[in-house]
């Protein structure tokens, strides 16, 4: 009988001869380690992104200088913002290939699993919602990233008509009074929360951290994590909204 | 053709004959070795490590087996362990006493040369697969660890928990699998040999069909190697794997290859009873069991009481009561007879009455029950995902199947059989193992015919082929052999009949079991002789195989396997009734000792009963092989 | 009892398939889940319907042989249990139950629910083993193995090849096979001087045929063998490893 044809042909053995940066991305392991030290770096950013917003409890005044500082960070052995947009840069570059990497895998994936699936729903014991929704969420978050962007970072008018550069504060309240990016942003944060309950397991995996000792605890990081981020981002819409924050 | 039978058994001192054999007989120069083509049939243990080994010397070498993956070859279910005389634990045991035991163990009905060969390569399979990465068990020295095994009285078993053939299986398995990745050797999977082509009066190539298409084709080689395995499933319940089957060494049989003591089946001891009468196969467990748990049923037949309501007094610890020294650790054939004395005697518990007791509480009370664990803790498992008992707390109960057969292929000593170029080794030969396989020998001879014997006395027969073409398969010794194939099959489908491949197989099972068992008689053989044709025919006349020969059809592969085990059960009945004595596990009632032992007859059958097929309906001749005994005594087996 | 059961039937590789419906009336619940299949394809047979094709052999569990995907779970819903070791007291009287063949893009159906899963044998040529020829081997006891580190390797050695982890998989990855045929080497003394080809040499392979791992865990809650997800990340790590390692100087290490 005929061998089972592969879904690419050889690569394997192609890949041997590419400098091995490159060889190591082109394999799915290999991506999946980029996926998960990318996923590293978005967590450190997120959880320094949410203990910044916390200024925002401190007042207005607080909360711009706080921006302002970030973009004065290194002066003045560096040029002012230089840093930052380092930092922006290095993040647009772990953006790109967490979700370059994802987006090959899930096309991978989807060829391996096949024309014909089950036709009986399956009965997961392991896989749960978070772990069987990391495309969708991720793509939420994507989604919402793009218009947080927009909405206070960049300020495009159409996003937000009343940003004004420089005050964070006031453009923060100015977005979120309006009921549509206060749901939008909570849905954001679940999705955020799911994706990282998830991910931030997944990522010991992915890097190859496994000590029978220890496993238990990469779970447990995992839930604590996430829901320090949701607890800790979603309360200033939240203040907003009840007006705790104005 | 007049055969005569030659051992080929070197001359010299026992201890010196290998050594000597292997330095008189014929090498084949490296470079030349790709000359050659050498086909393996079966990748079980003693297959794939007879593939991989004949590759690594450089021969080219295709392999055959009707799995999907060498690795699902029933050598994986062997639990208990590997012997080896490697003397670890310091008890005694060297050469020369494994050799005793096996010689012993098989009630002298073996050939002290390849016994002794045998154990003396058994060290080297230990070392070989241990370098392999066989995940044998270890002390906390890191040392390998050894247990004792029924019919010895020494500790010499190498085990890996309860999965010692799986992990030989996966070694010898991951050995062929490097030569295949290699291109060394071409594999051929999901494919069945459906004959030997012999030409000239030597063996030519193999004709086969492929499972899954159903092409019927043709390969030629200078020589051919079985390595099928055994014909227990000719009980249909055995501990067996469903696809076992005989088909390959019976259609050798046919074109010439003698067929060696075919009534030499052994019934292994511990198998959970049958629990209706559709159960497909008997599930065996472990001997190994036999170390810490004790075999018992009621003293009284009328007994209906529990397990655990049974006092001491009223138990009948029947083995540690007639052999106080061995006790449970007796050999298989004594203990499975001793168990089928009780339930006979209608002594058997359990709700068919079909079993006796193998009660491990004493051992738990003593050991702990984590001991107990970490030595059978799979097995336990097992035993209460197919029964819903749990064994820590209620006796286990067990029952002799069918597991293992002694006889196969006549082979030299070189492993040939009586056909020049076709070789048989492990179980599908009858070389080592004489009336009665010990436990944990047959992964050791599996193995050594695979890595140590075959690899260099095939050599012997190749070196006089050097240039000389295998003959081509557009040759018509090869289409007419494919025509008979291809005919053979569609008969089968063409006879429309009205009974499954299943039902005949089951009927000529509960004849075999009844009359050619555990226990035979003359009255009983004489009953099966007339039953089995009678039932052929019925066969060949009103089977059902339905579908076409086109695809994948496993009731169409089965159909020719159950019928060649027709033709093979018939052999085997001949052979027990023409072999008036008993010896190992085959039993005639009509010679037993006054204790109820098997009495062996050392005049009249001191010698391998060696049956040539002399066509259809025509009873098959015998040739003997006389057996000499120079460095074992005879002596009646005494396990008291 | 009495089960009703919708069985995938597919006639050959190319074929097309459907589920047919077939009912099992009076099963013993003492029976295994096989010879439930014996019975209802004797009564195919005797009612001239061909019977269902399906994988099977030793039925003890340790071949690896049979595996079917049954009622959306593999090998069925006893855990820890091939499919051939579960028995018809785990379903009960009336039930309906599903049997699909494995599905994965390197498993396809050569018959009902019979599938080719010889991608496996590609992932082992390529590196599942030590390269150790016939008789070069030294005493079994030269090498110490922590008893430890054996017994861990027998943890995974302990894998049948059955395939569930990739039927389970949503993403039809092989991961836990290869993982578990890679760390059985890799953990030994024996295996450390092939260790990092070996994981590279198995990854791209299995690459070439599996999809990839998203750390689900479902593959460990399918396997019979109980086998543990550790030993993906144990892959993992040495397939990176692999990549900075000085080959020349892996066994030394």
């Amino acid at each position: 009988m005929t061998a089972t044809e592969s879904k690419t042909d050889s690569a394997g053995k192609t890949r041997r001869s590419l400098p091995w940066p490159i060889r190591f991305y082109k394999s799915d392991v290999g991506k999946k380690y980029v996926m998960a030290i990318t996923g590293i770096i978005g967590l450190g950013f997120i959880v320094f992104h949410m203990l910044g917003n916390l200024h925002a409890f401190e007042g207005s005044q607080q909360l711009n200088e706080y921006a302002e500082g970030l973009r004065e960070i290194g002066e003045p052995i560096a040029p002012r913002t230089m840093l930052v947009w380092i930092g922006r840069i290095g993040l647009l570059v772990a953006l790109v290939l967490h979700v370059h990497s994802a987006y090959t895998l899930t096309r991978s994936n989807k060829r391996a699993r096949g024309e014909v699936g089950y036709e009986n729903d399956r009965n997961y014991l392991a896989a749960n919602y978070a772990s069987r929704t990391m495309g969708w969420t991720g793509v939420i978050v994507l989604l919402f990233l793009i218009w947080h962007l927009a909405d206070l970072t960049i300020g495009i008018k159409m996003a937000n008509p009343d940003f004004s550069r420089g005050e964070v504060y006031d453009n923060l309240i100015a977005s979120l009074e309006r009921w549509p990016v206060f749901l939008l942003y909570v849905a954001a944060q679940g999705a955020l929360a799911l994706h990282i309950w998830h991910g931030a397991w997944s990522l010991f995996q992915s890097i190859g951290i496994n000590n029978p000792k220890f496993n238990h605890w990469r779970a447990n990081f995992a839930t604590t994590l996430a829901s320090i981020i949701a607890v800790g981002y979603l309360t200033v819409p939240f203040s907003i909204m009840f007006g705790i924050i104005h | 053709m007049a055969i005569t039978l030659d051992s080929k058994v070197p001359a010299g001192d026992i201890a010196d004959k290998w050594n000597n054999h292997r330095f008189s007989i014929k090498l084949v120069n490296p470079a030349n070795k790709r000359k050659y083509k050498v086909i393996v049939v079966g990748t079980g243990l003693a297959g794939a490590s007879a593939a991989a080994s004949l590759a690594e010397l450089g021969y080219e070498v295709e392999a055959f087996t009707y799995h999907d993956s060498p690795r699902r070859a029933h050598s994986i279910a062997a639990q208990g362990g590997i012997n080896a005389a490697k003397n670890y634990t310091n008890d005694g045991d060297s050469i020369r006493r494994l050799f005793y035991d096996t010689v012993k163990g098989g009630d002298y009905r073996s050939r002290e040369a390849n016994v002794y060969r045998l154990a003396e390569v058994s060290n080297e399979i230990i070392d070989q697969a241990t370098a392999q990465g066989v995940p044998f068990a270890r002390d906390y020295g890191g040392l390998l660890d050894n247990r004792s095994f029924g019919g010895a009285q020494v500790s010499r078993t190498f085990y890996a928990r309860g999965q010692t053939g799986q992990q030989l299986l996966l070694g010898a398995y991951q050995a062929l699998a490097r030569q295949v990745g290699t291109g060394n050797v071409k594999m051929h999977v999901r494919t069945e040999m459906l004959d030997v082509v012999v030409h000239e009066g030597r063996a030519a190539g193999i004709v086969t069909r492929d499972l899954v298409t159903g092409e019927v084709k043709s390969h030629s080689a200078h020589a051919v190697v079985l390595a099928t395995g055994g014909y227990g499933n000719v009980y249909y319940l055995s501990t067996l794997a469903m696809a076992c089957n005989a088909t390959a060494i019976w259609r050798a049989h046919l074109k010439g290859a003698l067929f060696a003591n075919p009534c030499f089946t052994q019934i292994h001891p511990t198998c959970i009873p049958a629990s209706d009468e559709f159960q497909s196969k008997l599930t065996l467990m472990s001997e190994s069991l036999r170390n810490d748990g004790r075999i018992w049923v009621p003293e009284s037949s009328e007994d209906g009481r529990s397990a655990d309501q049974i006092p001491e007094s009223e138990r009948d610890y029947y083995l540690e009561r007639a052999y106080p020294s061995f006790g449970n650790l007796v050999p298989r054939d004594v203990a499975s007879r001793a168990a089928m004395r009780m339930i006979d005697a209608e002594r058997g518990v359990g709700p068919l009455r079909n079993g006796v007791y193998l009660d491990f509480a004493d051992a738990i009370s003593r050991l702990g029950r984590d001991t107990i664990e970490a030595r059978y803790g799979n097995l336990f498992e097992m035993y209460e995902r197919i029964t819903d008992e749990n064994p820590y707390e209620v006796p286990m109960r067990i029952y002799p199947a069918p597991h293992y057969t002694m006889g196969g292929l006549w082979v030299d000593y070189n492993l040939m059989t009586t056909v020049p170029g076709l070789y048989s080794i492990g179980e599908a030969n009858f070389s080592d193992h004489g009336a009665n396989r010990l436990g944990a020998s047959a992964l050791m001879q599996g193995l050594a015919d695979g890595y140590f014997v075959l690899p260099y006395t095939i050599g012997d027969y190749l070196a006089d082929f050097l240039n000389v073409p295998p003959v081509p398969t557009d040759h018509e010794a090869f289409t007419e052999a494919e025509q008979a194939v291809s005919d053979k099959t569609r008969r089968f489908l063409e006879t429309k009949g009205t009974r499954s491949v299943d039902w005949f197989h089951r009927e000529l099972g509960k004849i075999m079991i009844e009359h050619c068992g555990m226990a035979r008689s003359r009255p009983g053989l004489e009953k099966a002789l007339s039953e089995i044709p009678a039932l052929r025919e019925e066969f060949r006349a009103d089977v059902r195989v339905l579908g076409d020969s086109a695809g994948l059809n496993q009731a169409l592969e089965n159909a020719g396997r159950v019928s060649d085990f027709f033709e093979l059960a018939e052999l085997m009945c001949q052979d027990a009734l023409d072999r008036e004595e008993s010896a190992g596990g085959h039993f005639r009632l009509e010679h037993q000792t006054p204790e109820g032992e098997a009495q062996r007859d050392d005049i009249g059958f001191s010698h391998v009963s060696a049956w040539e097929w002399r066509g259809p309906g025509v009873a098959a001749l015998k040739h003997r092989e006389q057996l000499a005994f120079e460095y074992v005594e005879l002596a009646q087996r005494s396990y008291k | 009892m009495d089960v009703k059961l919708r069985v995938w039937r597919q006639n050959g590789p190319s074929g097309d398939g459907a589920f047919k419906e077939y009912d099992a009336k009076g099963i013993s619940p003492e029976a295994s889940f096989l010879e439930m299949l014996d019975i209802v394809n004797e009564e195919l047979t005797a009612a001239g319907v061909e019977p269902i094709a399906f994988d099977h052999d030793c039925r003890e569990g340790i071949c690896g042989t049979c595996g079917l995907m049954i009622n959306g779970q593999p090998h069925g819903p006893q855990q820890g249990t091939a499919t051939c070791q579960l028995h018809m007291r785990k379903f009960a009287d009336g039930d309906t139950i599903v049997i699909e063949p494995w599905r994965a893009a390197a498993f396809p159906v050569v018959q009902d629910l019979v599938v080719d899963r010889s991608a496996f044998d590609r992932i082992i040529e390529a590196g599942g083993y030590i390269s150790v020829a016939t008789g070069a081997a030294p005493d079994a006891n030269l090498t110490r193995v922590p008893r430890d580190a054996a017994e861990a390797s027998m943890d995974v050695a302990a894998c049948i090849g059955c395939g569930a982890c990739v039927a389970s998989c949503p993403n039809s990855a092989a991961q836990l096979f290869t993982a578990a045929k890679m760390a059985h080497l890799n953990l030994l003394p024996q295996g450390q001087p092939e260790r990092f080809d070996r994981a590279l040499a198995m990854v791209d392979v299995m690459e070439e045929f599996f999809g990839s791992c998203t750390n689900h865990g479902e593959c460990e809650t399918a396997c019979p063998k109980g086998i543990s997800i550790d030993y993906i990340a144990h892959m993992n790590r040495d397939y990176v490893r692999a990549q900075r390692a000085n080959v020349r100087l892996a066994g030394q290490r």
